[in-house]
């Protein structure tokens, strides 16, 4: 019995493999067509074996006009709008974690909901609405939007993994007289420090991956970041230049993966993110 | 998620020793409600950002979705009632945009992303760890990729050079144009692709979480694989099924990037799905006032689905 059980576990796990084996070459072709043309000097729309390999890609895109200007805008939006949303989702949090209020669950009910509304579909009168107040076209104005749209999610993060520092640290602090503000930063912040990377993280790799918002506040060509002026490519350059458009995803996308990894790895798997929306 | 019990040590103390603080004959319930502001200021900086910039273009999505509000420099727009939403339901290119809709978020976050998410997480539970290890890594890398990137990867995927069209001339199959002949099909598989790892990871954790002795009980009694899923797996994360489902579904909503990218709605208008209406009848058409009222009924589709989602989650606030 116990025998055929683990041949049939062996013959079972060996199925599995081959499984996601597939599973994995299918998702990892679009991929592989990305590296692989980048470095291509004949790059086309297919996954080839390179004609020699060449860094040439990378040196025609590596100029201030067609990247390190977008990447700079792409990071002044992300860097201050991650900002703001994670000093402003800290500050909201600690009330909502230590204090009980009557308040406290309604807003976090209308917190909770606000995190899935499809912010795509505001876009249009957020537009209208920023024409009226001249906050079109303005890095502050989209910076402002950044947060509040990632702000809900923050928040109910925030909350949930202050909830797991225990506060016998801070009543102690209390009573040697030390304010609610001072016992966040110098206690409670401190201690969640894996929390608050994972929220930091995630809020600038949502950002940085956000095509559609600084598309509709964002006019001038001089503003716009990496992920609306990789549009380029196709618009008014003519010919597209399939390596360099490969070149330029390696390089715009290369920040995000290396976040995620470096946050992965210090929680270990699943970003703790299935379990956080899991609640 | 359990809240912090009530203590009254430092907000007593933090009533600042105004006029009307420190007065004795102060009324407790004065004094309560002072405390209960302190306490929730640094609330404030979070509540004006998103009073200001959520709460009031929603407000606003409200208000204008029934004027007849345009782009072009019209002098003042004037209140028509319903006539937006009528005007939609009778237009044949909105009705074809739900349907695209509800064709993309079926194909693509209902059966695809959740499917194959699940499927993936039950094969990861048997498979061996370096098999795990790169299936995993290469699945969320295509989710952690930015949104437009994965547009230009798929659409380098589908185009009539592409890389299916390699592989299937290899095979000796009929290839074509996805892009033009089956636009949705293409669009929909793109965001498979890119949404797949959200639900594989949800359904991991929650695979993780039953007990291994239920299981092994089962197989020792001979219940075949298929049969442990569908009695034993299934039931018991069918929380995580529900709360996965309306997540991907409000984020298949939402896409717009994607679909840009690779087809631009087009040709025609056979992959423009309502996100893409909405920005065609804003900004090609000028007609905002129409256009958010589009927006509202996407709004108030996805609060429903937001509503049924906070209902699953249940959880304690």
């Amino acid at each position: 019995m116990a025998l055929t059980l683990s041949s049939r576990r062996k013959s079972r796990r060996l199925a599995a493999d081959a499984g996601l084996l597939v599973v994995a070459a299918t998702f990892a072709l679009p991929l592989l067509w990305v590296v692989l043309s980048s470095l291509d000097p004949h790059a086309d729309l297919k996954v080839k074996a390179p004609d020699g390999l060449t860094l040439d890609n990378f040196h025609a895109i590596l100029n201030s006009d067609i990247t390190f200007t977008p990447l700079l805008n792409s990071l002044i939006l992300c860097g201050f709008g991650t900002l703001l949303t994670v000093v402003c989702s800290a500050l909201a949090a600690y009330p909502l974690s230590r204090f009980r209020s009557r308040l406290n669950r309604p807003f976090l009910l209308t917190i909770l909901f606000a995190t899935s509304l499809p912010i795509t579909a505001i876009m249009v009168p957020v537009y209208a609405l920023f024409v009226q107040v001249n906050l079109i076209d303005t890095m502050q104005g989209t910076i402002f939007f950044f947060a509040a749209s990632q702000l809900p999610f923050a928040i109910w993060l925030m909350k949930n993994f202050m909830d797991g520092v225990p506060k016998e640290l801070e009543e102690a602090a209390w009573t040697d007289g030390a304010s609610s503000l001072q016992s966040l930063v110098r206690i409670v912040l401190p201690l969640m420090g894996p929390g608050v990377a994972v929220v930091t993280v995630f809020s600038f790799v949502m950002m940085w991956g956000n095509f559609f918002v600084p598309f509709m506040l964002l006019l001038t060509p001089d503003q716009m970041p990496a992920s609306v002026s990789i549009n380029e490519f196709f618009g008014n350059r003519g010919m597209v230049a399939y390596g360099q458009l490969a070149a330029f995803s390696v390089v715009y996308s290369t920040p995000v993966i290396l976040l995620y990894v470096l946050v992965a790895r210090r929680l270990g798997g699943g970003f703790a993110l299935g379990g956080a929306v899991k609640g | 998620m359990t809240t912090a019990p009530q203590h009254t040590g430092p907000g007593v103390r933090k009533v600042p020793p105004g006029p009307t603080a420190p007065a004795p004959q102060l009324s407790t319930q004065k004094r309560l409600f002072t405390r209960t502001l302190t306490r929730l200021l640094p609330l404030s900086p979070a509540l004006i950002l998103l009073l200001l910039f959520l709460a009031g273009p929603i407000a606003y999505c409200a208000y204008i979705a029934f004027t007849d509000l345009q782009l072009t420099g019209q002098a003042h727009s004037s209140f028509v009632g319903f006539a937006n939403f009528r005007t939609a339901f009778k237009d044949s290119e909105f009705l074809n945009a739900v349907w695209l809709t509800l064709v993309f978020t079926v194909l693509s976050s209902l059966i695809g992303q959740n499917t194959i998410g699940l499927a993936l997480a039950a094969l990861m539970q048997r498979a061996s760890k370096p098999v795990r290890t790169l299936t995993g890594g290469i699945v969320i890398t295509a989710w952690v990729l930015p949104e437009v990137v994965a547009g230009f990867l798929l659409y380098a995927f589908f185009r009539r050079e592409g890389t299916l069209n390699a592989i299937l001339d290899w095979l000796h199959l009929p290839s074509q144009n996805w892009l033009f002949t089956l636009p949705i099909l293409a669009v929909s598989f793109a965001n498979v692709w890119r949404g797949t790892a959200f639900s594989m990871l949800v359904y991991s954790a929650a695979l993780n979480e039953i007990p291994k002795e239920i299981t092994e009980a089962a197989e020792v009694d001979g219940a075949s694989g298929w049969r442990r899923m569908w009695h034993i797996t299934l039931p018991m994360i069918r929380r995580s099924i529900g709360t996965n489902l309306m997540l991907n579904t409000l984020q298949t909503l939402s896409v717009f990037g994607l679909i840009w990218v690779m087809t631009r709605g087009g040709p025609g208008n056979k992959s423009q799905t309502l996100p893409l209406y909405m920005y065609e009848q804003a900004f090609q058409n000028s007609m905002i006032g129409y256009a958010t009222a589009v927006a509202l009924l996407l709004l108030l589709v996805g609060s429903l689905f937001s509503v049924i989602y906070m209902r699953l989650l249940r959880t304690e606030v």
